[in-house]
């Protein structure tokens, strides 16, 4: 049994807890998501032959990873249906509809890729992905995913805490801030003929937020590499802010004393802040943000269910936060 | 009958599950989808008919707009059930939060005495021009729901769809006024040269 280190799932409501059969579900998977990433490695002797019925998606390669031990970095909720987490994207650079993403984005070329680090550090320097992917363990972490707009996934992420590459790079004193930028190549980007954004898209974190444990640098999910669609080859993830806070495809990350602006900020000043965590307390100007809908699992008929502080959260990243006024800094 | 087919493709989607990762949020744009497209068509037949001088037309129009009402109340009602919980305060709070939404719903309010004087007798009743005149609302629900719409896609600021509904209805209403201003200019202009 995985004994919890810390209080870290709030469940407000009784009918919030996972169901026992979903529950036994996820253990199933589980077992199985391990025994094929074991299978995946070349030469492993650990589970031999055990095949599971309901295979591994099978759309891209296998990318073994170990459970993490991070805190909070396993939640119970039930994962969404790989399906549903890779047809129902906002991936602007691949069109603004749910749907453009996966029927779009097999123009993106994820091989050979680039990350240059850049600014306040001492270390800094272009990583190939190669070097990137093997510079720390891969742990399986299983996050929820609150979308700005109301809706909500859960998703078995594969990657290591950020923290892992900035201790490398080791910042100046002078860096502050983090900024991720994003790959924006008209040639293999339909959507960057929009206009929504200015491109690249750009996103920024402060940088004890971005040295926080449970913050993400991912490679791959559901046990194979990134679909393209969701973020390939390399995208952040971080659980307690808004889906968009989370840049796909990084190609650039840049360590800066002065907050920087991000693409949704400079799009709309009034409805998009720096920080965009998740808060069932502070509305968008547009609609509320007090519950959402887990795709794949609430049926139709079903009360959406309540947005939990920093979308669940708050034991794990609430100190970040400690004094701050929520409300005018969101 | 063909005017059906739509809601039955959506409710079929539904049943079987097939509207995508978020059925809800599908069923709700298909039926906004489709009140507009509906009420373009309502608007098309007077054109229509006074183009081609097929007077045959204009017994479709109550029925188009009737479907027209049909689907922005089945749109109504799946916002407040699938997105709401037809939780009443919540539906309440949210029109008073959301100017998009507002307009949306004083267009379908607007278009209920529409839909409840469609029958001859309501007609007789209120006589010909009175009724003519209630009816001429339908030119205000067009614009609340072409701004609904706009209002609802400026998040993503994505208005090339609303553009076309908006390109649409200005056609529609613009062959109106230019066909009642006409003839009244000509008649100026007449006037002008034998004075």
């Amino acid at each position: 049994m995985h004994v919890l280190r810390d209080r870290g799932f709030v469940h407000p409501v009784s009918s919030e807890i996972t169901p026992r059969a979903a529950y036994l579900d996820r253990r199933r998977w589980l077992a199985w998501a391990g025994s094929a990433a074991a299978t995946a490695l070349p030469g492993s002797v650990a589970a031999q032959g055990a095949q599971s019925p309901q295979a591994r998606p099978g759309k891209g390669a296998a990318l073994a990873a170990a459970r993490s031990s991070v805190a909070g970095a396993l939640v119970m909720d039930k994962a969404t249906p790989y399906k549903d987490a890779t047809t129902y994207n906002n991936f602007y650079e691949f069109g603004t509809d749910k749907a453009d993403p996966s029927q779009h984005a097999h123009t993106l070329k994820t091989r050979p890729w680039t990350v240059a680090i850049e600014g306040e550090v001492k270390k800094p320097g272009t990583y190939d992905l190669d070097t990137l992917l093997k510079l720390a363990p891969q742990e399986e972490r299983i996050y929820r995913l609150r979308c700005v707009e109301g809706w909500s996934m859960v998703i078995p992420w594969i990657g290591y805490s950020l923290s892992e590459l900035i201790k490398r790079v080791e910042p100046t004193g002078n860096a502050k801030f983090v900024q991720f930028v994003t790959l924006a190549d008209r040639k293999q980007m339909p959507g960057l003929t929009s206009s929504v954004l200015d491109w690249p898209y750009v996103e920024g974190l402060r940088l004890d937020e971005a040295m926080h444990p449970l913050t993400l640098l991912s490679f791959g999910m559901y046990g194979e590499v990134l679909p393209n669609q969701n973020g390939a080859p390399l995208r952040l993830v971080v659980p307690w802010k808004y889906g968009f806070k989370s840049g796909k495809s990084l190609v650039k990350i840049r360590f800066v004393d002065k907050q920087p602006k991000t693409s949704w900020e400079l799009a709309a000043p009034s409805e998009y802040g720096f920080y965009s965590n998740v808060n069932p307390k502070v509305d968008h100007p547009r609609w509320s943000q007090a519950s959402e809908r887990r795709i794949g699992e609430d049926g139709l008929f079903a009360k959406k269910r309540p947005t939990l502080m920093f979308n669940g959260y708050e034991p794990q990243v609430g100190q970040l936060y400690a004094g701050m006024d929520l409300r005018r800094q969101f | 009958m063909l005017a059906l087919a739509p809601f039955c493709w959506l409710l079929w989607g539904a049943f079987t599950n097939s509207l995508g990762a978020n059925p809800a949020e599908a069923l709700i744009r298909g039926a906004g989808d489709w009140t507009l497209r509906f009420l373009c068509l309502t608007l098309t037949v007077t054109p229509l008919r006074q183009l081609t001088g097929w007077t045959a037309l204009a017994r479709l129009r109550r029925m188009l707009g009737l479907f027209t009402f049909f689907y922005a109340g089945s749109h109504f009602l799946a916002y407040a059930w699938l997105d709401m919980g037809l939780d009443v305060a919540a539906i309440l709070t949210d029109i008073g939060k959301r100017p998009f939404i507002l307009v949306g719903t004083l267009a379908l309010v607007l278009m209920t005495p529409l839909a409840a004087t469609s029958f001859n007798r309501a007609i007789r009743a209120l006589g010909a021009a009175r009724w003519q005149a209630l009816h001429r609302a339908v030119y205000a629900i067009a614009l609340l729901g072409l701004l609904h719409f706009f209002w609802m896609r400026a998040g993503k600021n994505d208005f090339a769809e609303p553009a076309v509904y908006a390109g649409i209805v200005a056609l529609l209403l613009g062959w109106r006024v230019w066909r009642s201003l006409w003839p009244r200019w000509q008649q100026r202009r007449r006037r002008a040269v034998t004075s």
